[in-house]
């Protein structure tokens, strides 16, 4: 494996592991208990209308992780599993530039945010289950064509210094929005406005700190490796 | 660092920094589309909460 490969790699793993312990803290005790609150208006829902299918998202037949530890260790899993694959974004885009310091790491967590969190959730804003939302798979062509958006966008703003693509930069950072993100027919929820509020606040702050931590620690592992092997 | 000619450089710059750096890239995508479009059934029930939280879409 060639140097430069290993720093990427064995800095955004103990990076995004750590990040996402955190994460799964902060869900554990925040965001998990309001989406479990969420899911008994749609067990409700599903005892009233026996005919219909509970949780179209989920596959019944196949397994699933039952509440308790099985979901947590689940969920954390994913966590860890989604949080090395931002790290080794995060790390990849490091090798290419100045060493980053704590500031600079920062920086990078918070334009992690912008564009894997922040971007989607202005047309997308994260639901509860039990949420009427347009098409799945319309949704995810929405989702990923803002990341790529949002991404080139912000690397056309802050990583050259061309001016007229700066301006393309920016055209490139509103043109999601401009087209607007997929929307269902009628917009109703099981769960209640209040519940779907504190829902989407929790997860707004929960990823916040989740991408800053991530972007400190990845620059600082980075930094520390590249050191080391100079 | 030793001084070279200047393509070689550029050549040193694209094998030693931009391939490594793409592949990460790449492979991160990859492990976020795993976790946030799996279609198989098993890994997208696992998944599920972290979606939720993530504001990934879900159904």
């Amino acid at each position: 494996m060639p140097g430069t490969f290993k720093h990427i790699v064995f800095s955004a793993l103990p990076a995004g592991i750590v990040a996402a312990l955190l994460l799964s803290m902060l869900q554990i005790f925040w965001v998990t208990p309001l989406i479990l609150q969420a899911e008994t208006y749609e067990v409700a829902a599903e005892a009233v209308h026996h005919e219909h299918a509970i949780d179209p998202g989920l596959d019944e037949l196949a397994w699933q992780p039952e509440d308790g530890w099985q979901r947590t260790l689940s969920t954390a899993g994913s966590n860890i599993v989604m949080a090395i694959g931002f790290a080794l974004m995060l790390t990849g885009a490091y090798s290419l530039r100045k060493p980053p310091g704590i500031g600079r790491g920062l920086a990078w967590g918070l334009a992690g945010y912008a564009v894997f969190f922040a971007a989607p959730a202005i047309g997308l804003p994260p639901d509860l289950p039990g949420t009427t939302a347009a098409d799945l798979m319309v949704r995810q062509y929405w989702w990923l064509g803002t990341v790529v958006a949002t991404a080139g966008g912000l690397g056309l703003v802050f990583l050259q210094d061309n001016w007229p693509l700066r301006m393309a930069g920016v055209l490139l950072l509103l043109i999601p929005h401009l087209l607007g993100a997929p929307q269902p027919e009628v917009d109703e929820s099981l769960a209640p406005a209040l519940l779907q509020n504190q829902f989407r606040w929790a997860s707004a702050l929960s990823n916040a700190a989740f991408w800053m931590v991530l972007g400190v620690l990845s620059a600082l592992i980075f930094n520390r490796l590249q050191g080391r092997s100079e | 660092m030793l001084a070279e000619p200047h393509s070689s450089q550029t050549l040193r710059l694209t094998t030693t920094r931009l391939i490594p750096a793409l592949s990460a890239i790449m492979l991160g995508f990859a492990l976020l589309l795993v976790v946030g479009f799996a279609p198989i059934a098993e890994v997208h029930n696992a998944t599920h909460d972290t979606r939720h939280a993530t504001g990934f879409p879900c159904h």
